[in-house]
């Protein structure tokens, strides 16, 4: 293979890019130099297993990846905006318009929340780390790699360029030659696997680690919304699994599952991708109802209305998330009948969402309602979520369906609920745990200045969108009738504002970093849940002693005790898990296999496979049972964070 | 705990022999009996889930007192047959509408529910 | 945690960790389920789809398939009678009956690996039809699966002849040994719809 071929040529962006990357990674590298930071990498992140510090690196590696999605969804308005210009052509457009997809579902938006969860579920059901340590971190570099593989591909063997749902038979060898639709395969294949031990890890720990007195119908919103997610991960995620390695053995050994030739059928994937694809969605929104609950309790200043209708409606809504899949392709003609059954259950998602929206407002109502920055966030997503959810029921009519499908109605709808729902909730739920994770709150001001521009901009750019819709524009389109020209121009300009919003959100961070009051009480915004019992910053072993939590808002009743996770004749010995270098190296070679099987090279391959097996047995072998922190560290430890 | 501390595993040999008598069954049932298709189908993948059924609890030991009851063990298997008959199912019936393909064998009953299809209009 | 070990009971649940191994390892198994329950169904979406590649029928050969599936029962009991001395705190009951489970588990390997190379010199290959593309997917994970298992005993093997019982060493061979029989109940299914349906129809 020539270099020419190896790499991407030819484009002014993507030159700029190879660029950027070069530089950006020269810098960082003179930098950990320069300050003689490469051990401090080492041993305090790269080797870590605390779900802490992991959470960090998820909420960390998903800005970066809000940011590439952001870029390319700002190329994309660029054009749509300017369709003269010839800024992108129609292959850079297709290539753009399907990272900018797989990133922001597969890349963003699940370990944003994966991040959150990993912080705060432990100490909200007072478990000093998850159930298995190692495999969190194994999880957490799998999703690393996983999209670091998935992002090169646009400087090196060319992007993915089939949409983001991979459609067969476009995305079959036969019309998508080379190694960009692998780069995709292979980096969900690899990051979806690191999803799946993440769902079991959380779904152990919750069920296992609860604090003494902590009832399942006794724990924190979120925590619960945590284990339903979690539930549907491990169900959802092995469909997702198959679907991407038959369409891999389609690809590099000549099967014939989605094929048009041995008698393959290309709907057949789909089927089963959207039989992933729609339990997925659900995974990106129930942590994030699970964290505007939380907010919204807390800034009303009133106990969460109907806590167990919240509970029961998203188990219902798990249970449903499974029976719906169909209505992402009614238009494939399956009939009447199959696409009646599915337009019926997709409609009745509709109720136990809607009890989840009045519960909201049942909290909110007669309650006096603290403004901080979370809350806005919590209280702009109710109108506009309901705005996408109606719009989805309409969708969901099996014949209205024929108008709507694969029009920027249908663009503008999903937007609506993962942008209002998911993204809205990343934004509030790392503001509202900040404090926890950093010791200091972001800036008020400034972070209510990104929630206009990013809020007005959003309905911006995603209003007209309906309209541009119904007047029958298709998604993915590079170039547009001069019909459809005023509406997309408004659409470039709302995106725009979305980006300034996001600027000055990054901004508030180190802005917040210089100059913010450093927390001293734990307990930033006098907080329900046992999360906020804790010292700030956190200690590793999250609590000294574990409180007993048989309450609904375990930390109000030991507020009201006058009860502390600090109990100095309770203290004992406390177990914890060593730093390994394992995980780390082990996806590393994960990686390296991965990417040898993208560009087909099979020796590589199946080199890279075993060093993967010889780190399993590695493992096997390993019989670490960690270390105990002594009760006189503990105490020097607490008096320190407690100022006693 | 008494029964582990036997000296005969009873439990394993009367399940051992169930799911060889279960397997003759079925063999017989799809090669030498003359059931009609379906009968046998339905038949045969019954005796499947029985043997499933064996192997899970008198083998997996998944009700077993230290596994809390085997509570969360039960709740995730049920649910995963249940979704295992939700994907199988569902596929059939999602992908067999609008779908022939011109091979004999096989592909005649998907043509007959076409014709369904079409004579209900 | 380790202040919560237990005094009596079977060694692998006497530790909270080992209790949640073997939690998290069911809750793997129903993921599993998950797993090949999506290659069944597109092994059965696609069934009957073999263009010009012989048809299931002709292929397909009872004695075969039923010594590999006697093959694998017994090694599942064979693993149940493991567990037992295992239980009973003998660690030569424990090898020896697992080593048995692991040879009747390479002859199964072995007959597998006999019949895909026999069917693909009758011309059914993974690339001849869309129907054995599936049958060869949903069988050869199956097998993969059984390749692994064998790997990873041996592994547990070498630990146990070095350390003898401990809560650790008895917590991976109960997991292996829930993986094991897993495998078997996969195997009754792939028998069942694949083998028995496609001789049939």
């Amino acid at each position: 293979m020539k270099l020419d071929e190896f790499f991407v040529t030819g484009e002014p962006l993507v030159y700029g890019g190879m660029v950027s990357i070069v530089l950006v990674t020269s810098a960082v590298i003179f930098l950990l130099t320069y300050f003689k930071r490469w051990g401090w990498l080492w041993r305090e992140w790269l080797t870590t297993v605390d779900h802490k510090k992991i959470g960090i690196m998820y909420i960390l590696s998903a800005l970066a990846m809000l940011f590439r999605g952001g870029m390319d969804a700002l190329m994309m308005r660029i054009q749509l905006a300017f369709p003269n210009m010839n800024f992108l052509n129609a292959q850079h457009y297709d290539e753009i318009f399907t990272t900018h997809g797989t990133i922001m579902i597969i890349f963003m938006a699940m370990p944003f929340l994966i991040g959150l969860m990993n912080i705060i579920v432990p100490l909200q059901i007072g478990a000093r780390d998850f159930a298995f340590p190692y495999v969190n971190a194994l999880s957490f570099w799998s999703f690393f790699f996983g999209a670091m593989l998935f992002n090169i591909s646009f400087v090196i063997g060319g992007s993915p360029d089939a949409g983001w749902t991979s459609y067969t038979p476009l995305s079959g060898a036969a019309m998508s030659p080379g190694p960009g639709q692998n780069f995709y395969l292979m980096g969900l294949q690899l990051s979806g696997i690191g999803t799946l031990a993440t769902g079991i890890n959380l779904m152990v720990t919750i069920l296992k680690m609860r604090a003494p007195g902590m009832k399942l119908f006794k724990m924190p919103i979120f925590t619960w919304s945590t284990l339903v997610t979690c539930f549907i991960i491990i169900f959802a995620f092995p469909i997702l699994t198959v679907a991407l390695a038959l369409l891999t053995i389609d690809r590099i050994f000549g099967a014939q599952f989605f094929t048009v030739t041995g008698e393959g059928m290309p709907m057949m994937w789909a089927n089963l991708f959207w039989m992933w694809g729609h339990p997925e969605v659900y995974i990106v929104i129930l942590p994030a109802f699970g964290i505007f609950s939380e907010v919204i309790a807390t800034f009303a200043r009133k106990r969460l209305f109907g806590y167990h209708a919240m509970v029961w409606s998203m188990i219902l809504i798990a249970g449903l998330s499974f029976l719906v899949w169909v209505h992402h392709f009614f238009t494939m003609g399956a009939g009447a009948f199959v696409n009646s059954v599915f337009s019926v259950s997709t409609m009745l998602i509709a109720v136990p969402t809607g009890v989840k929206i009045f519960n909201w407002l049942a909290t909110l109502y007669k309650s006096k309602i603290e403004f901080t920055t979370p809350m806005m966030w919590s209280l702009a997503f109710i109108p506009s979520f309901v705005l996408g959810g109606v719009t989805g029921v309409m969708l969901g009519m099996a014949a209205a369906d024929y108008q709507f499908h694969n029009s920027y109605f249908l663009i503008a709808h999903f937007h609506y609920v993962l942008i209002a729902g998911t993204v809205f909730a990343c934004f509030a739920g790392l503001e509202y745990w900040y404090p926890k994770m950093f010791g200091h709150k972001l800036n008020e001001r400034i972070g209510k200045l990104a929630f206009w521009f990013f809020v007005i901009g959003f309905h911006v750019t995603f209003f007209p969108q309906y309209f541009v819709g119904l007047d029958g524009m298709p998604r993915r389109v590079f170039y547009i009738i001069p019909e459809w020209m005023p509406l997309n121009v408004i659409s470039t300009v709302g995106a725009f504002g979305m980006g300034v919003g996001f600027a000055i959100f990054v901004f508030n961070i180190y802005y917040s970093y210089r100059n913010s009051k450093r927390e001293k009480t734990g307990d930033s915004w006098d907080g329900r849940t046992l999360e906020w019992a804790t010292p700030t910053p956190v200690p590793f072993y999250n609590f000294a002693t574990v409180p007993h939590a048989d309450k609904y808002d375990a930390f109000l009743d030991m507020k009201e005790k006058g009860e502390t996770t600090f109990e100095e004749e309770k203290l004992e010995p406390i177990h914890m898990p060593s730093n390994t270098g394992q995980p780390i190296i082990m996806m590393a070679i994960a990686a390296f296999a991965s990417f040898a099987l993208i560009f087909e090279w099979i020796t590589l391959a199946v080199i890279g496979l075993v060093g993967v097996l010889i780190m399993m047995g590695i493992r096997s072998f390993d019989y670490d049972e960690g270390y105990h922190v002594e009760v006189d560290e503990i105490k020097r430890i607490e008096r320190d964070a407690r100022g006693l | 705990m008494a029964e582990h501390s036997k000296r005969f595993p009873i439990n394993h040999i009367i399940g051992f022999v169930l799911s060889i008598v279960l397997t003759l069954l079925a063999a017989w049932a799809a090669l030498g009996s003359d059931l009609p298709v379906k009968w046998i189908i339905a038949g045969i993948m019954t005796l499947a889930v029985i043997q499933a059924g064996i192997q899970l609890f008198m083998f997996m030991h998944m009700t077993e007192r230290e596994s809390g009851g085997g509570h969360v063990p039960w709740n995730m298997m049920f649910h995963g047959f249940v979704l295992a008959a939700i994907i199988v199912a569902g596929s059939l019936f999602t992908m067999s509408f609008g779908f022939t393909h011109d091979h004999d064998d096989g592909g005649s009953h998907q043509q007959e529910e076409q014709q369904e299809e079409h004579s209900g209009h | 945690m380790s202040a919560h070990e237990l005094k009596s009971g079977p060694l692998e649940y006497r530790t909270q960790e080992g209790q949640m191994s073997i939690l998290g390892f069911w809750i793997f198994l129903a993921a599993e389920v998950v797993l090949f329950s999506t290659l069944f169904a597109t092994y059965a979406v696609l069934f009957g789809r073999t263009a010009d590649a012989p048809v299931p029928g002709e292929l397909f050969e009872p004695g075969i398939v039923l010594v590999m599936t006697f093959l694998l029962l017994t090694s599942s009991f064979t693993c149940g009678i493991a567990i037992h001395h295992m239980r009973r705190g003998s660690v030569k009951g424990l090898m020896t009956w697992l080593i048995i489970t692991l040879i009747l588990g390479l002859g199964f390997l072995g007959f597998e690996i006999y019949e895909f190379v026999h069917y693909s010199h009758e011309g059914a290959t993974l690339q001849s039809s869309a129907f054995w593309s599936a049958f060869y997917t949903l069988a050869g994970t199956h097998g993969v699966h059984v390749t692994l298992g064998i790997g990873w005993a041996v592994l547990l093997l070498i630990q146990l002849a070095k350390r003898g019982l401990t809560p650790v060493t008895s917590r991976k061979v109960f997991i292996i040994s829930l993986y094991w029989h897993f495998l078997d109940v996969i195997w009754i299914f792939i028998f069942t719809s694949v083998y028995l349906i496609g001789m049939v129809v």
